[in-house]
């Protein structure tokens, strides 16, 4: 069994609100940040004949599903 | 001319969508459960509103994988209309019926309003009721409406005149000040390579009666019936 640690960000130079939004809550709450962004992360346990059979796996379900390519890019990590 | 309106788990314009094309319009509709598929040909199939499958991962991103889906793309490849609206542009943009995306409105927060759209392309079969840059008043209700697209595409969609309808103000002026949620180039209503498909963030069908405030979205459904009759 491995485990798939997926991460699905925005690309860079894309608006995100929400980030926008928490770095004003920060700021409200007296923490002056810098650039702040926000991810998604997937931990994914699944089966697979080796470990490079399970990265391709879990790209393909970046590909299909978890990630949109017109607004995001991903990175995925396999843990035994 | 018959109908189908697509149901989600989660779809909540659903049978307002039915109300309009079969009581308002007059068209014989069948409203689809997902797990059904496509039983029969249809003229025309509306993605309708709401919120699939509770918005979870992106807004629309379940629903696009559910097998109806696959009898939706192939509806739309045989030249059948789409119309998708709201949660259904959403869905029809996850799934390349049309290119980009619609996502977080640049002020994060959930917009429910009319507002202007000026009429871009009045020779689709959408929107043949409507004059060249005419304004029309349509409600908007999202939260995830904001057209994303790539400079790439942006112009191609330009170049190939196939984007329906741009935020606007009152006069049919394209301003940063009349976009609510910070849409690429105002657009919110985009169409498919071939005409036959047309994804929008504002509810035509809550604006299709007179009582309701605006008959402006009546139009589209006419436009549709108009050209069903003709083929």
């Amino acid at each position: 069994m491995y485990t798939a640690i997926i991460t699905i960000e925005l690309k860079k130079g894309m608006l995100d609100p929400e980030a926008t939004a928490i770095r004003h809550a920060l700021a409200n709450l007296g923490f002056e940040t810098g650039a702040l962004s926000s991810a998604r992360m997937f931990k994914i346990e699944l089966e697979a004949q080796d470990k490079e059979a399970a990265q391709v796996t879990a790209t393909e379900m970046c590909e299909r599903l978890l990630a949109n390519p017109v607004i995001h890019s991903y990175s995925v990590e396999v843990r035994e | 001319m018959r109908c189908a309106v697509l149901q989600f788990g989660g779809s909540n314009c659903d049978l307002d969508a039915v109300h309009v094309l079969r009581d308002v319009c007059g068209v014989e509709t069948d409203l689809v459960w997902y797990k059904e598929g496509l039983q029969r040909k249809y003229d025309a199939i509306v993605i309708p509103g709401g919120f699939s499958y509770g918005d979870y991962l992106r807004a629309g991103a379940i629903a696009t994988r559910t097998p109806v889906m696959k009898d939706v793309i192939r509806h739309a490849g045989e030249g059948g209309l789409v119309l998708g609206i709201c949660n259904g542009a959403q869905i029809g943009a996850e799934s390349g019926l049309v290119p980009g995306i619609f996502t977080t409105n640049a002020y994060p927060k959930f917009i429910c309003e009319e507002v202007c759209l000026r009429v871009e392309n009045v020779t689709t079969p959408f929107t043949s009721s409507y004059r060249e840059g005419e304004v029309v008043r349509i409600p908007i209700a999202h939260k995830e409406g904001r057209y994303v697209a790539p400079p790439e595409t942006l112009e191609m969609l330009n170049r190939e005149n196939r984007v329906a309808f741009r935020f606007c103000n009152a006069e049919g002026e394209i301003t940063p000040e009349s976009n609510p949620n910070g849409a690429a180039e105002n657009i919110t209503g985009i169409l498919g390579e071939n005409g036959n498909v047309l994804m929008m963030m504002p509810h035509p069908e809550r604006a299709a009666e007179a009582v309701l405030g605006s008959e402006d979205g009546k139009k589209i459904f006419n436009s549709m019936i108009a050209y069903v009759e003709k083929q």
